[in-house]
């Protein structure tokens, strides 16, 4: 990686702004809030999975000498906040009131002035459960003799939420009715969880004076959920204040409200004092948004000579107790449906089944872009399925259905327009970098050596992403639409504040939003402020998930500077004395054209703007804009990414022992903040395809509940990534960035499970569900795949 | 963030004093070395002790030395200075290969062999390479100074034969020819060892007069730093081309005592070949008794124990020969 001694003034490598207080231990996470006063809160969780609520004696808690408060569902009723709504309309137990829906349901809360005390008294909370049978296996949910899970709403008489479809159902049925080959696979993309370094919590501090609620939460929308708090809980939206300072990772873990939020402000106010609530890294692994549990069938219809022609699939989707994922309203499935992924082919069709089971809420997380690793997943995974029963090669069968340059923009047939693409020049970059022939002429020879050595395998993922959520007429979470907002303002020296709508969790905002600016209006990047996450500073918007950030706020922030930029060249043109149409910019000047000598800098301008200098009529002095950006499509990021793996087959250990990332996500702002956003992602990819995993036994007890048995990777299971890119501009965004946030997570596993199942080929092994432990792998060769998602036995 | 129950805290300055503070606690007090498994043990409040015996600051438990005939490690040795240990290397590189697959570096700067011991975790790896090599567990308590051999010293899942108001101070390795670079000196050592410790394993009929001793160790983990999903360690001393004797570690495999004294038993006086090792693999294997959990189901733990026995003694002959 190079380091940067000059920061450019626009894009390119620098050091991240932010990384100065973050490297020093300086940042201020909401566990670093301490307020006077300040009082601390715990929850208590359910022990199971499903039962019913007997009776809760809160005395003896209540009792003891450092409690302050101690809150139950039924406090919460009497302020009509025992259920809170989720960001899918459904409705969630805040507290439970009269049944347990999950291992670690919240069901009552005590404030305490110290933590300890708050723990202590959670043990002298007494309450009676009477267990129910519990609905763990999402394949069974819908049996008609399954225990009824929500039997809390009305007409809810099994454990349907939804039905949802994309594609053309009959056309596909009729293709692959003509179809030369087909075929299926089932294929598990198991419940993992985002696991964010920071765990969740939040300060909440109501001023019974004033009326004003603040409340500092590790939120990755603050306007959201300021915006949700008002209409739940009836307060005046402009007396809540949400302040989300540094967050410590999100991944999607970090967008719904938390019962524990809740809790904390009822605490306050009750109280009168602020509560702090922060969730341990058990609570964290047990109830907070999980991702992914999609249990599919894939099928693709196909020609002998490797032609796709139509791609099917049926998902079973577990969302848990409460249907609380997080997604734009019209897409229950989030954007699944973009699994035909980078093909031509003729029709496709996908229908999802939305189920509840006796599991934590949750569902879109851990860098997901709304499902479509899921999708990506599964239409790479069927590909080398496809190439296994034809015997073809994996990389040739790709190219040979890859989109071609000429077809973008690209009506997809389940309904998007891919915005811009070069497939085969990334695929045929990657091929190059990673030495494809010489890998295969490797595993041939080692094949026919007949060593019992390791297996090697080599396995190619493509994956299109549709990111940048959204054109508000398609898209809204809560009937918000998602636009987002921005300020800037230019002081007279010359230095700016930008403020914006989106929350940084570690993506570098404050780094790569100046050189948007610096890039737009020559102010370096080092003289531009940015201010985000406090909804007193900082325009509406919807923040920071599904890649969003810069397709939507980078191009609010162009858009807005562009702004400032056209307010300058009034101003330059009375400085100058010349009409504006004859200024010319480049970039931190407004120049006369024809005359590049006689011009004013950006600066020079700004102290004018704020001076005694007449205007002409109509001309406002400073310079300051504000923006809103409604994106009129997503951006479609795409990339290849090869895996070379080595299989112990006497113990199924897997090494990855090489891994080839070209990503194209248009425009680079700052390529290190984009190399890094990849490394990560590819990590994550590693962890889900080889050991990450939330699975259940039959009770319902989460089996991944601590750092020991959820399992992250660390660099020692990495190996040194060899990155490269291709640019394609969108054509549609300002900048013709993509965003790439999520690109990694969703492109990596494909090509890691692929490359096991290509080493494992030998064995006769098509197909087997992630994680792919040692002990699943050795299962595998044994034609004995374990059912990943539920305990070991 | 989780918080313990309340608890007293006392920091003993010496093993006297340790003692001392144990023997006023009694079975109500933990001692906590490193802490690695019992803090976070306390802070989800499986453990609940009354009052925590630190015993961090008695240095004069901290230590790697050739005693006499054996190879003497403190009881307060950090894993790091197991691993970081020239002596420990060059006889028994079992050690160093379990060690670097022990947790992470930031652990083992901090946790203990003694530690590891005592808590009896039925995954721990130092268990089982203590146990291939037949080492003894010096205990002290109030009424003076015992030697249990390690067969022998762990009880059951996360029990041992420490009892409250006892301290484990030091485990000793038996220093053997082969491992030794005198083998007739080694063979005389090793008697008096072996009367000293109560015998690490039944008595080869071929003596001990060989050419060398080799051990290793072998673990599968699905990450790094997690607990085994199963390890094995072997100690193997050769006489020509005999096995003269051997010593067989297993953990997390539900094998009683950490130990395969069958498979120890065929090995004695067999030929050091391929076949010999793979039966051994398999004997250790068929009287294990793994239990099924997220890291495996039984049959591949069962596997696992005979695939990993068969490479640790391997690897082990091929050192014993001098080729590794």
């Amino acid at each position: 990686m190079t380091t940067v001694e000059q920061p450019p003034i626009g894009f390119g490598r620098m050091h991240r702004k932010e990384d100065a207080r973050f490297v020093r231990g300086r940042g201020t996470y909401v566990d670093d809030v301490v307020l006077p006063g300040m009082l601390y809160g715990a929850v208590l969780r359910s022990p199971f999975a499903h039962a019913r609520i007997v009776s809760i004696d809160t005395a003896a808690a209540q009792a003891h000498p450092r409690v302050k408060a101690v809150i139950t569902g039924q406090t919460l009723e009497g302020l009509k906040l025992a259920w809170m709504p989720t960001l899918s309309q459904d409705t969630q137990a805040v507290l439970a009131t009269d049944k347990v829906r999950f291992q670690g349901q919240e069901v009552a809360f005590v404030v305490a002035e110290d933590r300890y005390a708050a723990r202590d008294a959670l043990e002298l909370i007494d309450v009676e459960y009477e267990p129910l049978p519990a609905v763990v296996d999402a394949r069974r949910a819908l049996d008609p003799d399954a225990p009824v899970i929500r039997d809390d709403k009305e007409g809810q008489a099994d454990n349907h939420i939804f039905d949802w479809g994309a594609g053309d159902e009959a056309a596909t049925d009729a293709v692959f009715a003509s179809a030369e080959v087909v075929v299926a696979q089932d294929v598990l993309y198991p419940r993992v969880h985002p696991a964010p370094l920071e765990t969740c919590g939040a300060v909440a501090d109501f001023d019974a004076v004033t009326g004003k609620l603040t409340i500092w939460c590790n939120t990755q929308a603050p306007h959201a959920h300021r915006t949700v708090y008002a209409l739940v809980a009836g307060l005046p939206e402009h007396k809540i204040r949400v302040i989300s300072p540094d967050v410590g990772g999100g991944f999607g873990n970090k967008v719904p409200i938390y019962p524990g939020y809740v809790c904390a402000i009822v605490g306050s106010i009750v109280t009168g004092k602020p509560v702090k609530w922060m969730e341990d890294r058990s609570e964290n692994l047990m109830s907070t948004g999980f991702a992914r549990d999609y249990h599919m069938r894939g099928e693709v219809a196909a020609t002998r000579d490797g032609r796709i022609r139509a791609l099917r699939v049926k998902v079973v989707a577990d969302h848990g107790a409460f249907n609380g994922t997080a997604q734009p309203t019209k897409f229950p499935a989030g954007f699944f449906h973009v699994f035909t992924g980078s093909y031509d082919v003729e029709a496709a069709y996908c229908g999802v089944t939305g189920v509840y089971t006796n599991k934590a809420p949750g569902g879109v997380a851990y860098a997901c872009s709304f499902r479509i690793t899921e999708a990506a997943y599964l239409i790479e995974r069927m590909i080398d399925v496809l190439a296994y029963d034809l015997d073809m090669d994996p990389a040739q069968l790709r190219m040979k259905n890859l989109l071609k340059p000429e077809q973008f923009p690209y009506p997809s047939p389940t309904g998007w327009e891919y915005d811009s693409g070069d497939y085969p020049r990334a695929l045929s970059l990657a091929l190059e970098m990673a030495g494809y022939e010489e890998l295969r002429a490797e595993q041939a020879a080692r094949r026919a050596s007949g060593s019992d050595g390791p297996l090697m395998g080599i396995g190619i993922s493509f994956f299109t992403e549709a990111v940048g959520a959204g054109p508000r007429k398609h898209m809204d979470i809560l009937g918000l639409g998602m636009a987002d907002g921005a300020e800037l303002r230019v002081h007279p020296t010359g230095k700016a504040v930008l403020r914006i709508s989106v929350q940084s969790q570690g993506q570098g905002h404050e780094t790569t939003y100046a050189q948007i600016v610096a890039e737009e209006l020559g102010i370096p990047p080092d003289d531009v402020d940015v201010v985000h996450g406090d909804t007193d500073q900082t325009p509406f918007g919807l923040g920071t998930y599904g890649s969003r950030s810069t397709p939507v706020s980078g191009a609010a922030t162009a858009v807005v500077a562009r702004k400032v930029r056209e307010r300058a060249r009034q101003v330059a043109s009375a400085m100058l004395e010349v009409d504006p149409g004859d200024l010319e910019w480049e970039k931190g000047r407004w120049y006369v054209r024809g005359d590049q000598g006689q011009g004013r800098t950006i600066q020079e301008i700004a102290l004018a703007a704020h001076s005694s200098l007449e205007l002409p009529d109509g001309v406002e002095g400073h310079l300051d804009a504000t923006t809103v950006y409604n994106p009129p499509n997503l951006t479609f990021p795409f990339g290849a990414y090869i895996c070379v793996v080595d299989v112990d087959p006497g113990t199924g250990q897997v090494k990855v022992r090489r891994f080839v990332a070209v990503d194209d996500c248009g425009v680079r702002i700052n390529p290190m903040i984009v190399e890094g956003q990849v490394h990560g992602g590819l990590a994550d990819g590693i962890g889900m395809a080889l050991m990450e995993l939330i699975a259940f036994d039959e009770d319902g007890n989460c089996l991944g509940a601590s750092f020991m048995d959820y399992l992250l990777p660390t660099s020692m299971e990495c190996p040194s990534w060899e990155l490269g890119e291709t640019v394609t501009p969108s054509p549609h965004h300002p900048i013709g960035a993509k965003g790439v946030g999520e690109s990694a997570t969703v492109g990596s596993p494909a090509a890691v499970v692929n490359a096991v199942m290509d080493a494992l080929k030998p064995y006769g092994v098509r197909h087997a569900d992630m994680p792919l432990t040692p002990a699943h792998v050795w299962r595998a060769i044994q034609g004995r795949p374990l059912r990943t998602d539920l305990a070991i036995t | 963030m989780q918080v313990p129950a309340h608890f007293e805290y006392e920091r003993a300055t010496s093993v006297d004093h340790a003692l001392a503070l144990l023997a006023k606690w009694g079975s109500e007090a933990r001692v906590v070395a490193g802490g690695h498994s019992l803090i976070p043990m306390m802070k989800l409040r499986l453990a609940r002790p009354e009052a925590l015996v630190d015993i961090n600051d008695l240095e004069e438990l901290a230590y790697v030395r050739l005693d006499g005939d054996a190879l003497a490690v403190g009881a307060m040795t950090r894993h790091a200075d197991l691993l970081a240990s020239p002596l420990v290397g060059e006889h028994y590189p079992i050690f160093h290969e379990a060690e670097r697959v022990i947790a992470d570096p930031v652990v083992r700067n901090r946790g203990t062999v003694g530690g590891s011991l005592c808590q009896a975790d039925p995954s721990e790896d130092l268990s089982a390479a203590f146990a291939a090599v037949g080492a003894a567990a010096v205990i002290r308590g109030p009424d003076g100074t015992r030697q249990v051999p390690v067969r022998e010293f762990h009880t059951g899942p996360y029990e041992t034969v420490v009892a409250p108001g006892e301290l484990l101070v030091e485990v000793v390795v038996p220093v053997r020819p082969g491992g030794w670079r005198d083998p007739v000196q080694g063979a005389q050592r090793r008697d008096r060892f072996e009367a000293a410790t109560g015998g690490i394993s039944e008595r080869s009929e071929r003596g001990w007069q060989g050419p060398g001793g080799g051990s290793a160790y072998e673990k599968v983990e699905r990450r790094v730093g997690d607990w085994a999903v199963a390890a094995a360690g072997a100690a193997v001393w050769l006489d020509g081309d005999t096995i003269g004797d051997a010593g067989i570690g297993l953990t997390a495999v539900g094998a009683a005592h950490f130990h395969a004294p069958e498979a120890e038993r065929f090995l004695r006086g067999s030929p050091a070949t391929d076949a010999v090792l793979a039966e051994a693999g398999r004997i250790a294997a068929e009287h294990c008794e793994p239990v099924a959990d997220q890291r495996g189901p039984a049959d591949y733990k069962k596997h696992l124990a005979g695939e990993l026995t068969t490479r640790a003694l391997a690897r082990a002959v091929k050192r014993a020969r001098g080729e590794a």
